[in-house]
């Protein structure tokens, strides 16, 4: 026990001694997490756009100025030709151009369905299409205004209630899941690299002559890969909640009690990497090859079941996959214990595998 | 180089010795090999077939509070739709654990008297219930839903049926989209030449920050500056190596792409050629600046994931568009090497060699380059000075 003791306290040394491993330690976490809650947003505001309008009367004014009106666009380009408005896509000045025929007043007046053209600029095909259907709600809405129709479609209706988020505000769903994965690159990278060290330098031999067992030597280069996770975890619900405002509705002790099995399952993924790898550059280009496809396979970057089957299959291995579940329920949908037990179950699993794994790797190389 | 001493000037003979014993140790390396031929397919294929934008089926649960054969019918049709995946369900106090699991998106519920409403002409509202903590989702169901129960009822009603979204029969002004260069608006378009973009990052500045790093941790640095190399001999030696090696992953990138994608490439091999080289520039010279400044392997590879992978990743307009972000993030975004290279790439792949766009956007990463150069001259020459 002292033998343990004595290690762990080695270990928190080694990671706080070096004041520009210090700051790497927490800085980059809290970097990440304003870059990415504000940057990644699929959402589409601001774009410019440009109007080729060829009527001039006083309805395409009218749709012009509605479309200018909408927070969605920032800047309306009037374009006077066709060669105008292929420079202006072609070299992305604008996403989008409308193109008003000169018959559009006529045919409105005269109670004759009228074309609006959209040309978008396809290499941006998703802000594309997120811009074309802004367009087409406004034009919509100026056309039955216009001539209100007896919509067969319209009658009754749909109510639509958004459980959980009632305005769909995005970074609702941002934070809570950035929690899962920056903790995630923090700690596979500060676990693989810390024994890399170590054994680069040379000292890790000096370890393994020491009278410590392998197993306090494992958890040892536990502790703090687990301090910096819970730290940097802890960090994030809290600013979640003050800066950005995002709602905590469920229980603290589920939050935590995930939060630690997920770790260590992290832990013995970078245990894994680092048994693999005897120098730090390699251990850096495990870290990052295994952290890639968590995030991939998480479901954050785009949903799982737009996966190919194959693919979401994989997806069950994932640790981030379950922890975001949690982290988002606990936030969001003040998830109970047994819906967290549902996520935290295959968790376990994976930390057994893994922790397991590391250890049986640690002690084949060695032999 | 007014610093260097008398005699260290550039020497081609010396030069290419250097360059050689570069190489040599660049092809020792595993890691590299790794890197540089390894991790580009894998990325790409990762990217490519992982993250899709376009939208799939949603798994709803549908409750029916009645039992008519209008409601029947309507379940049908939602059952038989393209963009849904349901499930029945006795009531909503039932689903309302599988909406927090995650395991359903929304509940889809038509309520009770909606045939009656049927044949009265006047239908009730179907309710939708979606799980707001996915926003995108939440938005796509509410309008999918919406647009087939008016496709539905129009039909039933008899009405000419309008086969768009949550439109009505004959609307007095219609939208024709073109979307030009990718008309099937298929995401791998532009998520490849993406995955390119990140690739080059990683060779130009991750792979080079870390190997530079390694040297000046070894102390191996200090012992090549003690020969009469001269500063400039020695720092092009050095990423010689790894501006070829950036572009050979380009290149198999582009060739996977096309053959595994069917990406279209619709601008020239020298356009291409000259975007990754001038985007090479400032990727190398960021390379080597961290790892001048921080000659510590951990720091250094920390500083490159945050400085170089994460913004060409996440405000490059890769995957996030700029026009949307707070103006802050919008002002980061143009000290971005990246952000001039993703429309170049896009441009040359899908919509062909349009200079206008292109011109500009190689000299502003060239400019970068020199500004990183510089940057890291300055840091080398200052820390050998101490």
């Amino acid at each position: 026990m002292n033998r343990l003791r004595a290690m762990i306290v080695k270990e928190i040394w080694a990671a706080l001694r070096d004041p520009k491993a210090r700051v790497i330690l927490i800085a980059p976490a809290l970097m990440q997490l304003f870059i990415f809650s504000y940057a990644t947003t699929l959402d589409v505001t601001n774009v410019d756009i440009g109007v080729l309008d060829r009527s001039g009367g006083i309805h395409a004014r009218e749709l012009v100025a509605r479309i200018d009106g909408s927070p969605t666009f920032r800047t309306i380009r009037r374009l006077d030709s066709a060669e105008a408005l292929r420079t202006a896509i072609n070299d992305q000045q604008v996403i989008a151009a409308l193109v008003i025929d000169p018959d559009f007043d006529r045919r409105i007046d005269t109670r004759q369905p009228a074309t609006v053209g959209v040309v978008l600029d396809g290499r941006k095909s998703n802000a594309a299409q997120i811009v074309s259907g802004y367009i087409s709600r406004i034009v919509g809405e100026m056309g039955a205004e216009l001539a209100p129709p007896a919509m067969a479609g319209q009658a009754g209706g749909t109510v639509v209630t958004h459980w959980y988020n009632p305005a769909l505000n995005y970074i609702w769903f941002t934070l809570p899941s950035l929690i899962a994965l920056i903790t995630m690159i923090g700690a596979v990278a500060v676990t693989s690299q810390s024994i890399a060290r170590e054994r680069e330098l040379g000292t890790f031999d000096q370890l393994m002559v020491s009278p410590l067992r392998i197993h306090e030597i494992v958890i040892g280069k536990m502790v703090p890969p687990f301090l910096v996770s819970l730290f940097n975890g802890t960090m994030f619900l809290i600013l979640a909640q003050i800066m950005f405002g995002v709602p905590f509705s469920g229980s603290l002790v589920l939050f935590y009690i995930g939060l630690t099995v997920y770790t260590l399952t992290l832990i013995g993924v970078g245990l894994f990497v680092s048994a693999l790898c005897s120098t730090q550059q390699q251990a850096f280009l495990g870290s990052f090859v295994i952290s890639t496809p968590l995030i991939m396979l998480s479901g954050y970057a785009s949903p799982i079941e737009n996966m190919p089957g194959w693919m979401q299959v994989l997806t069950y291995a994932d640790p981030v996959r379950y922890f975001l579940v949690i982290v988002q329920g606990v936030f969001l949908k003040g998830m109970s214990a047994w819906a967290v037990f549902g996520q935290l179950w295959p968790l376990v699993i994976i930390a057994i595998v893994t922790l397991g794994g590391s250890a049986w790797l640690f002690r084949a190389r060695m032999e | 180089m007014s610093s260097t001493a008398p005699g260290k000037t550039f020497d081609g003979r010396r030069f290419r010795a250097l360059v050689m014993k570069e190489f040599i140790q660049v092809a020792r390396d595993p890691s590299t090999f790794l890197i540089a031929f390894l991790l580009p397919p894998f990325l790409l294929f990762l990217l490519g077939y992982s993250v899709s934008l376009d939208a799939s089926r949603v798994r709803v649960a549908l409750v029916l509070e009645d039992t008519s054969v209008q409601a029947m019918s309507l379940a049908t049709t939602f059952a038989r739709s393209s963009y849904f995946d349901v499930t029945p369900a006795r009531n909503v106090a039932a689903v309302r654990d599988v909406l927090v699991s995650g395991k359903e998106r929304g509940i889809i519920v038509i309520p009770q008297g909606f045939g009656e409403g049927v044949k009265r002409g006047n239908p009730p509202p179907i309710q939708v219930i979606t799980d707001g903590s996915q926003p995108n989702t939440a938005n796509f169901l509410g309008a999918y839903a919406d647009g087939v129960r008016s496709g539905w009822l129009a039909e039933e009603m008899g009405g000419a049926s309008d086969p768009t979204i949550g439109g009505a029969s004959e609307p007095p002004i219609g939208v024709s989209n073109r979307f030009w260069f990718n008309p099937a608006l298929r995401s791998r378009y532009f998520l490849v030449p993406g995955s390119i973009a990140i690739v080059m990052t990683m060779i130009g500045t991750l792979l080079t920050a870390l190997v530079i790093a390694r040297e000046w941790e070894r102390g191996t640095m200090e012992a090549i500056m003690a020969t009469p190399i001269s500063m400039v001999e020695f720092v092009g030696s050095k990423v010689l190596p790894y501006f070829l090696l950036g572009l050979s992953s380009m290149a198999i990138c582009t060739i996977l792409a096309l053959i595994f994608f069917h990406v279209p490439f619709r601008g020239s091999v020298l356009a291409l050629l000259a975007i990754s080289a001038a985007f090479l520039m400032p990727a190398l010279g960021m390379g080597l600046f961290i790892s001048a400044a921080t000659k510590n392997q951990f720091v250094a590879s920390q500083i490159a994931l945050l400085s170089a992978f994460l913004p060409t990743f996440l405000l490059s307009g890769f995957l996030y568009e700029i026009a949307s972000m707070p103006w802050p993030i919008q002002a980061i975004t143009y000290i971005v090497p990246a952000r001039y290279l993703i429309p170049s790439l896009q441009t040359v792949f899908l919509a062909g060699d349009l200079w206008g766009l292109i011109l500009p956007n190689i000299a502003i990463m060239l400019g970068f380059g020199v500004g990183f150069f510089y940057l890291a001259f300055r840091v080398t020459k200052r820390t050998l000075d101490q």
